[in-house]
């Protein structure tokens, strides 16, 4: 793994060293280290590129690791990930991706198409980060897809980060759920420059007591836009709640376009949106405060992306 | 420590808000400003503060002109400003701003002793967000904490007493009093509240934009409270009109 490799990889996960317990480094394309643990099987697909991660059932407290880096221009990786989830498994997956595209003019992209099928009672807490480096003009392309399927009082939380740096990404997540399972999305974006985000969510809610919350907070600065969909379908008794809260700046642009259909009497949904600049009683509430206007709004789009 | 010569304040087309005040606030006063709405008292605070410039006239704060300074300048020298209607936040939490108002990182810890200063049970509020879940006693006396944490030389409250409950209110005249053992600091206070207005070294009154009353509460209470003539009142006339 070269130094760029190594960044990224500490930028997306944290990670300086390899961690204990399973994980699947992939860079440019190809897993460059990959180690299983003794309840968490990692195994490489044979028909496609991508791999498998088959948690045991009762697993608890572990965490795996499958960052995709790409350290270079010129790349376009596409990868199928799928999670099979034990049942009463509780665990963390930390995933995400780097792209460094260096000087160059050629740009790079990262595609992965992530499956998740959560056994009866399981947990999954899935953070993810959007890394995009480069100091040429060549395009960060990150567009993930993601599948959940979720069985009887599962639970899964979702916390995904993309802060700048990422040229154009459009996010497909589809989720379906079972009796008494609970899916919650934390969504954080910044984009800069032209960059374009699409983040598009559809929830089926079939089983009884099911629920999603979905939250993203966006800030969009210079001439980037961003468009938030979020469609949610109340097919029983269940509690649906999106939310879209979005910062704009300079001449950034952002949509937000609910679609909740109800269709059944007991389903209750919900979708708040709110759009606009940075307040300026927050600013001047933080001036008073001692700090500079610089100084204030970092401050607010630090603490509203925190 | 303060002093405001000929302050005027006009909007294009409206009444002239204040007119021509001249105050002056020494070292370790407590002042209480009252009035009927209206009548340009939350304006003057707004003026010393930085968050509005004076149409004419001119401030000096310790010595020094501060006309022209910006709010973070004046806030710098020592200015704090509690609104009256606080500010809420998505995302800052109540210790994230205790940090900012105290300019440092504090501990949890430290930081929680400016919330029960202001009778909060820290370890409920130190972490949660200053979003629209906090109600508007709980989100007042988070502000007024951030001013008791910046500890600076003149602590201007615009109507603190706002939505707090009359059981808490009690506790806030000891945290006024608290900060006025300081001989060095000053205290500005606008409010309506009777107690608070005891408490004051000194009461001043406005109506319509201009100070009409300035005294001992000994001389000014009774005036205000116990007004014979209401009809002929500067203070009290548009409160019978209404």
């Amino acid at each position: 793994m070269n130094d760029i490799a190594k960044k990224l990889l500490k930028d997306v996960t944290g990670l300086e060293e390899m961690p204990k317990g399973a994980y699947n480094i992939r860079e440019n394309s190809k897993t460059v280290v990959r180690q299983s643990s003794e309840n968490i099987e990692i195994v490489g697909k044979e028909d496609k590129s991508g791999i498998d991660i088959i948690v045991k059932p009762n697993t608890k407290s572990e965490s795996v690791f499958i960052p995709a880096l790409v350290s270079c221009s010129g790349v376009h990786d596409l990868v199928y990930n799928d999670f099979f989830i034990g049942e009463n498994a509780d665990i963390t997956i930390i995933a995400g991706c780097g792209v460094s595209t260096g000087d160059s003019c050629d740009g790079s992209e990262h595609n992965g198409i992530h499956r998740f099928f959560l056994g009866k009672n399981s947990r999954v807490r899935y953070v993810e980060k959007h890394i995009g480096e480069g100091t040429g003009t060549g395009k960060r392309v990150i567009d993930p897809v993601t599948e959940v399927e979720q069985e009887e009082n599962s639970y899964m939380e979702m916390e995904t980060t993309q802060i700048k740096g990422v040229d154009s990404t459009r996010r497909f997540t589809k989720a379906k759920l079972k009796d008494g399972a609970t899916l919650v999305i934390k969504e954080k974006l910044m984009t800069h420059g032209d960059q374009f985000a699409e983040s598009k969510f559809e929830v089926d809610m079939d089983g009884e007591d099911s629920s999603v919350n979905l939250i993203s907070r966006s800030v969009a600065r210079d001439y980037s836009r961003q468009t938030f969909i979020s469609k949610i379908n109340g097919n029983t008794r269940c509690i649906g709640h999106s939310e879209c809260d979005a910062i704009i700046m300079d001449h950034g642009v952002v949509s937000a376009i609910p679609e909740i259909t109800a269709n059944s009497l007991d389903a209750t949904l919900i979708h708040e949106a709110a759009i606009g600049k940075i307040a300026g009683d927050q600013m001047i509430k933080l001036m008073t405060l001692g700090l500079t206007e610089g100084e204030a709004e970092a401050k607010i789009i630090d603490g509203f992306l925190n | 420590m303060l002093e405001l010569k000929n302050i005027s304040f006009e909007v294009e087309n409206e009444k002239e808000i204040l007119k021509n005040v001249n105050l002056t606030i020494e070292k370790g006063k407590f002042i209480a400003i009252t009035g009927p709405n209206g009548g340009g008292k939350s304006t003057l605070a707004r003026i010393i503060s930085g968050v509005i410039k004076p149409t004419r006239g001119k401030i000096t704060f310790c010595g020094e002109d501060i006309t022209d300074l910006s709010i973070t300048e004046r806030a710098k020298k020592g200015i704090s400003f509690g609104f009256q209607q606080p500010i809420r936040f998505k995302g800052i939490t109540v210790h994230d701003l205790i940090n900012i108002a105290k300019g440092e990182d504090l501990s949890a810890l430290d930081a929680s002793h400016y919330l029960s200063e202001v009778g909060l049970c820290a370890k409920d509020y130190i972490h949660r967000e200053l979003n629209d879940k906090l109600s508007g006693g709980e989100i007042k006396r988070i502000e007024i904490a951030t001013i008791i944490a910046r500890d600076t030389a003149l602590s201007i409250f615009d109507e603190p007493e706002a939505g707090i409950d009359l059981w808490s209110f009690n506790h806030l005249i000891d945290v006024f009093m608290k900060l006025h053992q300081s001989k060095e600091k000053s205290i500005v206070i606008i409010s309506h509240q009777e107690r608070i207005l005891d408490v004051a070294d000194e009461i001043i009154a406005m109506v319509d934009g201009a100070i009409i009353i300035r005294g001992a509460k000994e001389s000014v209470l009774p005036e205000l409270l116990h007004c014979e003539n209401p009809e002929n009142c500067a203070y009290c006339h548009d409160i019978v009109e209404a």
